[in-house]
């Protein structure tokens, strides 16, 4: 019984330990804010491989997102004689949900993922560890440039997914199943808030990448530097990000609606 | 002063157990000083204290009369820029070429001109006879290259004390002496101050000035290699001409072997 009551204890503090690594890591790498001459490349290169090398799967995904949609959508609006409202019906689920959403669990499985595993890497192959012993701080040199580079192609990342998400409902909407192309456009210009609908979407895409980012970063840091620990770690890095991106797209969407 | 190192009374436990206890080692300026012990006694984590990249339980680690741990994180980076320090595995940046692992504290310490950092790195791999293996990624070096670009970016800010953790530890007999020669040489001609961690007696003990040999948690002998060679210490002796069987016994504990026997088929 003790013993259970202690596990149980020793789990929380743990649990409460490694927030608190967490907190002074965050905290540690937004005091490095990147210099102009050292820093900008870095955050560059950084948003070329977290960004652009996700381009791939999140355009193809957005593409068939769309076209799913607007197939399933248009096959209830003809139910009620409301077909013209495909466009705004893609239009909105992508910009206030399906954007930022699945963009970021991509975001976790394909650009978080290899963050946790590049980190963890170089801890456990002391490149951390000699970058240290070089006085060259880990956090200014290796992590800030990952986080800002996160936190600046996540709404990019975004936007390019929104688009391509209506262009694929454009395909199967207009192109296959035959609406009118004006009714679809019109439609949607007329329903689509810039400021409600596409911007509360890019900033819930912001605050993912931020924590998306920051969830893969903690791990790759606090990795256990042996190849099973890498291997959970990265797993780990999906798990939570997915969890964390659902859990704040409620609470986001609430304060959102609710005009907090 | 003549130590450039003094550790006084050092104490460290990591997870509840004791690594070092009472543990005093000087390391005089100019000299190659060998810590050896067998593995997991915390040579390792003895270079890793001095560079202060932990924290000792009690005692103090002055280097050139600093106390490490009671810097400012400024002034630990600025002492560090006087330490190199040789890993175990190299530590090498995988997406650099070897070139550029060279000039990389230079770039990001010096505000050099292109021209002065590719002499600098060109210098320093030669020293250490791989200047034409500059463009190789890390991927495409052999263990004991990828431990001389190490050592050449060690080198790079031209320190005064370099630290070498386990250098030797699974290298053919040729690279060996190709890294026995370049520690004592760069040691030499440097004027560096040299602190080797190894378990490699005989290799070490060919170069090393000094040598310390710690186990469980202890110095258990000191001296010149020649007078460690010579110390009747049975514990020493088992670990310089490595005895199967002494004081760190063969077998591992067991209950009584005729018990064992006796129990028959069960487990």
């Amino acid at each position: 019984m003790i013993e259970s009551i202690s596990a149980l204890g020793r789990s929380g503090t743990d649990a409460v330990r490694q927030y608190g690594k967490a907190g002074l890591l965050l905290l540690g790498v937004l005091c490095h804010v990147p210099n102009l001459r050292k820093g900008f490349p870095l955050v560059l290169q950084q948003i070329y491989a977290e960004g652009v090398l996700s381009l791939l799967i999140i355009v193809v995904s957005s593409l068939f997102i769309g076209m799913v949609v607007a197939l399933q959508g248009y096959h209830t609006l003809v139910k009620f004689g409301a077909s013209a409202q495909l466009g705004p019906l893609v239009a909105l689920s992508v910009a206030r949900e399906l954007g930022p959403v699945v963009t970021a669990l991509l975001f976790a499985g394909r650009a978080g993922s290899a963050l946790t595993a590049e980190i963890g890497l170089m801890k456990a192959t002391d490149q951390l560890s000699s970058m240290e012993m070089m006085a060259i701080d880990p956090l200014r040199r290796v992590l800030a440039p990952r986080l800002w580079g996160g936190f600046i192609s996540m709404p990019l990342l975004t936007l390019i997914f929104n688009a391509v998400a209506i262009y694929g409902a454009y395909l199967v909407g207009v192109k296959w199943l035959g609406l009118d192309a004006g009714a679809f456009w019109s439609n949607m210009q007329s329903s689509v808030d810039f400021h409600s609908d596409v911007l509360n979407g890019i900033y819930k895409s912001i605050v993912f990448g931020f924590v998306v980012t920051w969830i893969a970063l903690h791990q790759g840091y606090d990795v256990n530097p042996t190849s099973a620990g890498i291997a959970n770690a990265t797993t780990r890095t999906v798990v939570y990000s997915s969890l964390a991106v659902l859990g704040l797209d409620f609470v986001l969407t609430a304060m959102m609606i609710g005009g907090w | 002063m003549n130590n450039l190192i003094e550790i006084n009374k050092l104490h460290f436990q990591r997870q509840g157990r004791s690594i070092f206890q009472e543990v005093d080692i000087t390391i005089p300026r100019g000299k190659v000083t060998a810590i050896m012990g067998p593995s997991g006694t915390g040579k390792t984590t003895l270079l890793r204290l001095i560079g202060g990249q932990l924290y000792p339980n009690k005692g103090h680690i002055l280097v050139d009369g600093q106390d490490v741990h009671q810097l400012s994180r400024q002034e630990l980076y600025k002492l560090r820029k006087r330490m190199g320090m040789l890993f175990q595995t190299g530590g090498l940046f995988t997406h650099l070429n070897v070139f550029e692992n060279v000039a990389f504290p230079l770039r990001e310490h010096t505000q050099l001109s292109e021209a002065m950092i590719r002499s600098l790195v060109l210098i320093k791999l030669e020293m250490v006879g791989l200047r034409g293996a500059r463009d190789l990624m890390p991927s495409e070096l052999s263990g004991g290259m990828g431990r001389r670009v190490a050592l050449a970016r060690a080198i790079a800010l031209d320190p005064d004390l370099i630290m070498y953790d386990e250098p030797l530890s699974g290298q053919d007999p040729i690279t060996m002496g190709v890294l026995l020669r370049l520690i004592r040489t760069l040691n030499d001609t440097l004027g560096l101050t040299t602190i080797i961690v190894s378990h490699d007696v005989q290799e070490t003990l060919q170069i090393a000035d000094h040598v310390y040999v710690i186990a469980d948690g202890h110095l258990i002998g000191q001296g010149t290699a020649q007078s460690i060679k010579q110390d009747g210490s049975e514990q020493l002796q088992q670990f310089i001409h490595g005895y199967p069987d002494g004081p760190v016994p063969f077998h591992y504990p067991a209950r009584a072997w005729d018990r064992d026997l006796l129990e028959g088929g069960r487990v």
